[in-house]
């Protein structure tokens, strides 16, 4: 049996609005630009809502009543959820009606969508919670397999995962890792017993969520019978896992570019061929076993050509604005003020950083496409002058700073 | 007697001190009943009760707007209303072109001429009407490239000026100095007449400072040093960055305010963090009236470091707020200010040390600020206009008038 396994990750951040230094200490809304600014969280959830959310949903249920073995996994993040229920309920609700056909399963990851795992354990496992929390309270599911913000991986996170409770974990299929080997198989993490370890087809995937409306791609326009016979072709393979953000449908790729004809015609041209499914990532687990080991040392991540950490982390910029924030867990945490305490995980999610990345030349198109901000230096700025107000606010309660 | 003024800019359009200093330097002649037109190359609605101010532009274009903060921010408006952006060459060959054409030469005594943008225009008037021509050096291209290669075009032009004039006036000694090494210029055809400040026209504070921030900060034991100025390479904040580093090893709670805007304002961001201290610098960007003041008055100390600064106003203006300086011996203004600390704009140990000794010796600090006040106190421009006219007394020797 072949199976395609695809997961979309659902999120949005809490855009700042433009902060200056001149409203540290007297306004402590960050994230509520109501201008017609890409930092208008309002307008964006909408206009994302409208072009992929609710389209794509509506589209997945119908592959659902008309192909009995399409199957999909998702994840959401907190903060994309709490934005669906202020302001687009409807979205939210398109998301309820595709889970509740049963044939959706959700993953477990950080409320907040940040890289805590390697700056604090104790709130990293916090907002692991958090989600959960909010993952049974709006869907009745209790996730089983973990994916890490930005498939965010190594050792010692597959360590974690295992003792946790988990019974799979997603990374990138990075050739550093695999060597010779491919993705298309179940893995383990090394040093762990129990869990095991799904990889991203990265070729596979960039195909359909970053290549798919390239004109001057040899592969333009791809058409799912052509995909399809990429994988039928493929010998020896047990799983294609086609890992991609959700809004490749309708936001990264436009509509006008025929992502969603794509999608609608590829568990067609998949199922017609014997022995072809689709599963869940939970499914993937339980039906194979795992070929063999995988070690991880090293972090790596499924952004950028480098698939580490350094879209977020690279440059002293960004390394200086996480390190403060994390420096005022403690005291933020200690001050048990609820306001205060979201306002700061909010400012731990991974793309305030990602907006600060300079690099510019392979990436930088990427980078540029999802940023708010002209330049990364405005980033730097913004963010730095809402850590300020943090301090403010601290020392308003009379902790030091 | 009639003087024909030349300038770049006035307040409120300004872009620093040459604006300034031309306004000040005419009123106080208008004091002394100098009469004096005033021309600039761009529109304004600013109608001064002590001078009369005449436009220049060709017929060609309809107007031509001040719309930024630098020398070159204009817009030329043509006949359709098409917008035009040039360079800053060609703004003063228009200047040229089109000033004969808006004054009446057999008005004037003599002509005056501001910086190297308006030396092409002023020797086209003095060929055609053979009046004495003194030309006023603000800065020479030396200084604004900090050190490194000028503009070579701009070098032949103020070569031009300084070489056909028949007296020039330096606003400093340094000033003169880099007129004789730059330009094999005699020393005698060169007078200083200093820069100075008028307190009476600097705006008054409030009982409320701008940064609630910093003053939450200064509340809890922290100390503000501010710098205000084009970020050039001129002005060395990269240098004042490095100091500002040591001084945070001995007094970790330091801030550091940077107001200004310029070529290097990405770079000294990037900078700062790769120093560590990002989380201690704040960067406002650009900044005018109750701000730009208390930009000065927040401040436990206030540095200008340039490394060849013509003049420099703004310790004059920190001090009238009430903050002491530390300026580079590399300035116009540390030959008449006394009352101030003095670094040479290489030495960061020396600099660093100096700003350690404030912060940590309130007594030191507060010698400097009354000192220094008292000097300032008995500052204006009268001096220099009466400097002035003496000058103009000794080219208008034998004119029959």
């Amino acid at each position: 049996m072949r199976s395609i396994v695809l997961y979309l990750h659902v999120h949005q951040p809490y855009r700042l609005r433009h902060y200056t230094i001149y409203d540290t200490g007297l306004d402590h809304s960050y994230f509520s630009a109501n201008d017609d600014s890409d930092k208008n969280n309002q307008k964006l959830i909408n206009k994302v809502a409208e072009k992929s959310y609710i389209p794509t949903n509506n589209k997945l249920i119908e592959l659902m009543n008309r192909h009995p073995d399409f199957k999909v996994s998702l994840s959401i993040t907190g903060t994309v959820l709490t934005q669906m229920e202020q302001w687009a309920p409807q979205a939210l609700q398109s998301f309820r009606d595709l889970i509740n056909t049963g044939r959706v399963e959700i993953l477990a990851e950080t409320y907040h969508h940040t890289l805590a795992f390697f700056y604090s354990r104790n709130e990293f496992e916090a907002q692991v919670q958090m989600h959960k929390n909010k993952i049974e309270e709006l869907f009745g599911q209790s996730p089983q397999v973990f994916r890490n913000t930005e498939l965010a991986y190594n050792n010692d996170l597959a360590f974690w995962a295992e003792e946790a409770g988990y019974k799979g974990i997603l990374a990138e299929g990075w050739d550093k890792l695999l060597g010779w080997r491919n993705s298309n198989f179940v893995y383990q993490p090394a040093y762990t017993n129990n869990i095991k370890l799904l990889l991203k087809n990265y070729k596979l995937s960039d195909d359909i969520a970053f290549r798919f409306g390239d004109h001057d791609w040899a592969e333009w326009p791809l058409t799912a019978s052509k995909f399809t016979k990429w994988l039928n072709d493929t010998p020896d393979a047990q799983l294609f896992n086609l890992f991609m953000d959700y809004e490749t449908f309708g936001e990264h790729q436009w509509q006008e570019s025929g992502i969603f004809n794509f999608l609608e015609d590829l568990p067609n041209q998949w199922l017609k061929q014997e022995n072809n499914t689709f599963m869940t990532v939970s499914e993937a687990i339980d039906n194979f076993e795992p070929v063999d080991y995988i070690d991880s040392p090293e972090t790596i991540t499924w952004a950028d050509t480098e698939r580490d950490l350094s879209a977020w982390l690279g440059n002293p910029m960004q390394q200086q604005a996480i390190t403060a924030l994390y420096e005022l867990e403690s005291k933020i945490l200690g001050t048990n003020d609820l306001g205060l305490i979201e306002d700061w995980r909010r400012l731990q999610t991974s793309d305030h950083f990602y907006y600060m990345c300079t690099k510019w030349f392979n990436d930088g198109d990427i980078h540029a496409y999802f940023s708010p901000y002209d330049t990364p230096y405005e980033a730097v700025i913004n963010y730095m002058n809402v850590w300020h107000d943090l301090q403010f606010r601290l020392g308003e309660k009379g902790v030091g700073v | 007697m009639k003087v024909l003024m030349l300038g770049w800019e006035l307040p409120p359009q300004n872009s620093g001190g040459l604006g300034v200093a031309c306004y000040h330097l005419c009123k106080a002649l208008a004091s002394n009943n100098v009469d004096i037109e005033f021309v600039i190359p761009y529109h304004t609605k600013f109608k001064s009760p002590f001078m009369k101010i005449t436009t220049a532009w060709p017929k060609k274009y309809k107007n031509v707007i001040r719309t930024g903060l630098a020398y070159d921010s204009a817009s030329y408006v043509d006949a359709v209303g098409d917008t035009k952006h040039l360079d800053i060459v060609q703004q003063q060959r228009l200047y040229e072109e089109s000033i004969e054409k808006v004054v009446d030469l057999g008005e004037f005594d003599i002509i005056h001429a501001h910086d190297w943008l308006t030396f092409r225009a002023a020797l086209k008037l003095k060929a055609q009407s053979g009046l004495p021509l003194i030309v006023h050096v603000h800065s020479v291209e030396s200084d604004r490239a900090g050190g490194n290669k000028g503009n070579p075009l701009v070098e032949e032009i103020e070569y031009l000026g300084l070489s056909l004039a028949d007296e020039i006036i330096a606003v400093s000694e340094h000033t003169k100095q880099v007129i004789i090494r730059d330009y094999n210029i005699p020393a005698d055809k060169i007078k200083v007449v200093h820069n100075t400040i008028d307190r009476d026209e600097l705006g008054e504070l409030d009982s409320r400072n701008v940064y609630v921030y910093l003053e939450m900060m200064k509340s809890q034991g922290y100390h503000v040093i501010t710098s205000l100025g084009r970020l050039t390479i001129q002005k060395n904040v990269t240098n004042m960055l490095r100091a500002v580093q040591k001084v945070i090893e001995k007094v970790p709670k330091t801030i550091f305010l940077i107001v200004g805007d310029g070529e290097q304002y990405n770079e000294l961001i990037s900078l700062s963090a790769e120093l560590g201290i990002l989380r201690n610098v704040v960067f406002t960007g650009f900044r005018r009236g109750k701000s730009w003041r208390d930009s000065f008055a927040v401040a436990d100390l206030f540095i200008m470091a340039s490394v060849s600064e013509p003049f420099g106003l703004t310790p004059l203006e920190a001090i009238n707020y009430g903050t002491p300086s530390l300026i580079s011996y590399q300035s116009g203004v540390s030959e008449v200010l006394k009352s101030c600390l003095k670094v040479d704009y290489w030495d960061v140990e020396e600099m660093a040390n100096k700003i350690v000794a404030v912060l940590r010796t309130p007594t030191l600090r507060e010698a400097l600020r009354d000192n220094a006040d008292t000097e300032v106190r008995k500052l204006s421009w009268a001096p220099a206009a009466d400097k002035l006219e003496k000058i103009y007394a000794k080219h208008l020797v034998g004119v029959s008038k």
